[in-house]
């Protein structure tokens, strides 16, 4: 994995603290984007409530939108390619992203 | 406590002037009369209002718009409007406005919720007045600059972090809430940099703090105070509005007013020695035109100049019907169980309103609890274990706020470089996480309703309603609620609001321009949220307090037209609640002020 991009909802902020709610998932899921970015790997996140041209200006995005609406977000990809759809990876799929993302180490740093 | 009068001179007065001080404390007013007295002294002064519910035209009765406009019968004054709700507005439009027939509907009404915050309405105003001190051509045909707001610490804070927003911005992935509104402005950072030095500058700067002879007004003056101190702004002074004296030894009213004025002045002494700090005492209100600002910085005292007293009209005007607060309490029991809600701007009285609703259901024999937000908390004291029935507990914000952001940082930071953990850290002190915080607490309190009645003196902004509706409405499409982390009174939280047979919600406000202006406001926002409040209650009014102060006269007769508009445009019930010579504190002094009415009064 060399990239990720990231549509996220429309959220005041990426970690969602000013939000009514707080999803560990997507707080943990911001941590972990952190450390990708440490080693090397290209992060791209756009968040509805902020940068909504680079919705419009990606046709995937924007015709999954036009779809099923805006609760198909998040929408994350893995070097262009769509990978997870509506909702943040969980506490037991992100051992596999690390896996992913750091091929050559003996064991996920999750 | 002998303080001097504000005289503002042309010889001491620095380039840029701020005042500033909570919502009603007499900024709009104090700021023309400054401008007024400079360009009378032969200065070329600039008057800029970015109060969003500014009545700067009102006071100089003249139609103003976002350019300079001469002001007739001021020669060297002008004055401009900027709307920073307009502002925020348009920043709004040039980001939604471009996908419009690109992306579905439900996304663009999504966005405009979440860019509807004071966050956003805050930096926008920033931005617009940063145009006018950290641009020199922008100002250079004036001697004075005077605003009658100054931005908020917060937003000060997040300009200085201006130099990490580069770097952070294309690097970030934690992301970051209050930068994301001025990411999309338009101005340059070096005209934001500019600003915050400026600002810095004793020489260019002076920091108006405006407060009222009152604690809480006070306290909120001093906090101000040293956030802005702490970010730089150090030229600062006080100046304490509305301080009243009286030669009517027999009136209660008054000299219960005199005596309160002088205690919160005596317990702020230690804020008050610590800079320079002057009076303007109370005139009669309604101060408007040019000849009216010129009463307000008079270098006379009211009570020696005779002139200056405004004779009320003979009385020819009827009140309209208004109920007492047990007329309205009568209704509220019928359902046997339920949340009441006291809402408005600080100051208007909350606490003591939902403390006198509290205080009558339990005599009546309902099991209550009531949960207040009072930060001195001697209210609820004084109805400890006094009336049987009723429970007490408080929301400290500060307290809620500080264990939510400890649970925030503990979970974020680790992984995060020092530039984001500052970042985040500033985030966290923004106005939106201390409303979560209270938020959540309040969720807990909404959820004791449904076997006894629940009495609150806080309540969410209709802003933060809506993000729960949309966030609800989110979550109940995925059919995430399972895994949601929200316990189930949140989960129920707007369905219960909006049930009017289980939360009543009443707006309180004084019978004065700026309270109910703002709790209009408020009325409209919980509107959008389908939220109807159920009642609203004019608190400490002056009419039929039987004064023979000539000023305090003067004052009850300009209540009039508030108390006509709240009935007539605002309120389904209205409640009608006296100025108390003392404190009411204590179940039989609560009970009391809940059974006055306009028809028999207390004297």
């Amino acid at each position: 994995m060399k990239s990720i991009q990231v549509y996220d909802p429309p959220m005041c902020c990426s970690t969602g603290i000013c939000g009514t709610d707080i999803d560990p998932d997507l707080v943990n899921f911001a941590v972990m984007l952190a450390q990708f970015q440490k080693a090397g790997i290209q992060i791209q996140r756009y968040n509805l409530g902020q940068q909504p041209h680079d919705f419009a200006q990606n046709d995937a995005v924007k015709a999954l939108m036009i779809a099923e609406g805006t609760t198909v977000l998040p929408l994350i990809f893995w070097d262009g390619q769509l990978h997870l759809k509506g909702r943040y990876p969980t506490k037991d799929e992100r051992p596999a992203w690390f896996q992913a993302a750091f091929p050559h180490q003996e064991k996920a740093i999750a | 406590m002998s303080l001097p009068l504000y005289q503002p001179t042309a010889t001491t007065a620095t380039r840029f002037l701020f005042f500033t001080g909570k919502g009603g404390v007499g900024k709009t007013s104090l700021s023309c009369a400054c401008a007024l007295r400079l360009a009378e002294s032969g200065k070329r002064v600039l008057l800029v209002s970015t109060d969003p519910a500014s009545n700067l035209d009102e006071v100089l009765e003249t139609t103003l718009t976002s350019a300079p406009t001469p002001i007739p019968g001021a020669p060297g004054l002008h004055a401009l409007n900027i709307n920073p709700v307009a502002a925020a507005a348009a920043y709004r439009e040039r980001l939604i406005g471009p996908m419009r027939g690109i992306l579905p509907e439900s996304a663009l009404r999504s966005m405009e919720e979440q860019l509807s915050g004071s966050c956003t309405v805050e930096i926008a105003a920033f931005d617009e007045f940063s145009g006018l001190i950290g641009d020199p051509a922008a100002t250079r045909d004036y001697d004075h600059v005077i605003f009658d707001t100054a931005p908020t610490g917060h937003t000060l804070r997040l300009m200085s972090l201006a130099k990490a927003w580069d770097q952070f911005l294309d690097k970030n992935t934690s992301g970051t809430s209050c930068l994301g509104p001025l990411a999309g402005l338009e101005k340059q950072r070096v005209i934001y940099e500019a600003t915050v030095n400026t600002l810095a500058d004793a020489d260019l700067t002076t920091l108006v703090l405006v407060s009222r002879p009152q604690a809480s007004a006070l306290r909120e003056a001093q906090r101000t105070s040293a956030e802005l101190r702490a970010i730089g702004v150090g030229n600062q002074c006080l100046v304490i509005n509305g301080t009243f004296e009286t030669h009517c030894t027999d009136d209660v009213t008054a000299q219960a007013m005199q005596q309160r004025g002088a205690t919160a002045l005596a317990a702020a002494g230690d804020f008050i020695r610590s800079m320079p700090s002057y009076i303007v005492p109370l005139r009669p209100i309604n101060i408007l035109g040019i000849p009216g600002l010129r009463v307000l910085l008079a270098a006379t005292s009211p009570e020696n100049d005779e002139s200056q007293i405004v004779k009320p009209q003979p009385q020819s005007w009827t009140p309209p019907q208004m109920e007492s607060l047990e007329s309205l309490v009568t209704t509220l029991e019928q359902q046997g169980h339920g949340v009441i809600m006291t809402m408005g701007k600080g100051g208007v009285g909350k606490t003591t309103v939902a403390a006198a609703i509290a205080v009558l259901l339990a005599q009546r024999g309902h099991a209550v609890h009531l949960s207040t937000t009072d930060p001195a908390a001697h209210l609820a004291q004084t109805l400890h274990g006094q009336v049987p029935g009723l429970t007490l507990s408080r929301i400290d914000p500060a307290a809620e706020t500080a264990l939510y952001q400890g649970e925030v940082m503990q979970a974020q930071s680790a992984a995060m470089d020092e530039a984001g953990r500052a970042l985040l850290e500033e985030d966290l002190r923004s106005p939106c996480t201390e409303e979560i915080a209270v938020f959540r607490a309040f969720a807990r309190e909404v959820g004791q309703g449904t076997q006894r009645f629940v009495v609150l003196d806080t309540a969410p902004t209709g802003h933060t309603l809506l993000l729960l509706d949309a966030s609800e409405a989110y979550q109940r499409e995925l059919e995430r609620q399972a895994r949601s982390t929200q316990p189930e009174e949140v989960l129920r939280l707007l369905q219960r609001l909006r049930d009017p047979a289980y939360t009543h919600i009443l707006l309180v406000t004084l019978p004065e321009a700026t309270p109910v202006h703002e709790a209009a406001a408020l009325q409209a926002d919980l509107r959008r949220a389908r939220i109807k409040p159920f009642a609203w209650v004019i608190n400490q009014s002056l009419l039929h307090s039987h004064t023979c102060d000539p000023l305090l006269q003067s004052r009850a007769h300009s209540e009039h037209r508030y108390i006509d508009e709240v009935v007539a445009h605002h309120s389904p019930r209205t409640a009608w609640l006296p100025w108390q010579p003392e404190e009411p504190v204590g179940p039989a002094a609560l009970a009391r002020l809940a059974t006055s009415s306009t028809q028999h009064t207390l004297v």
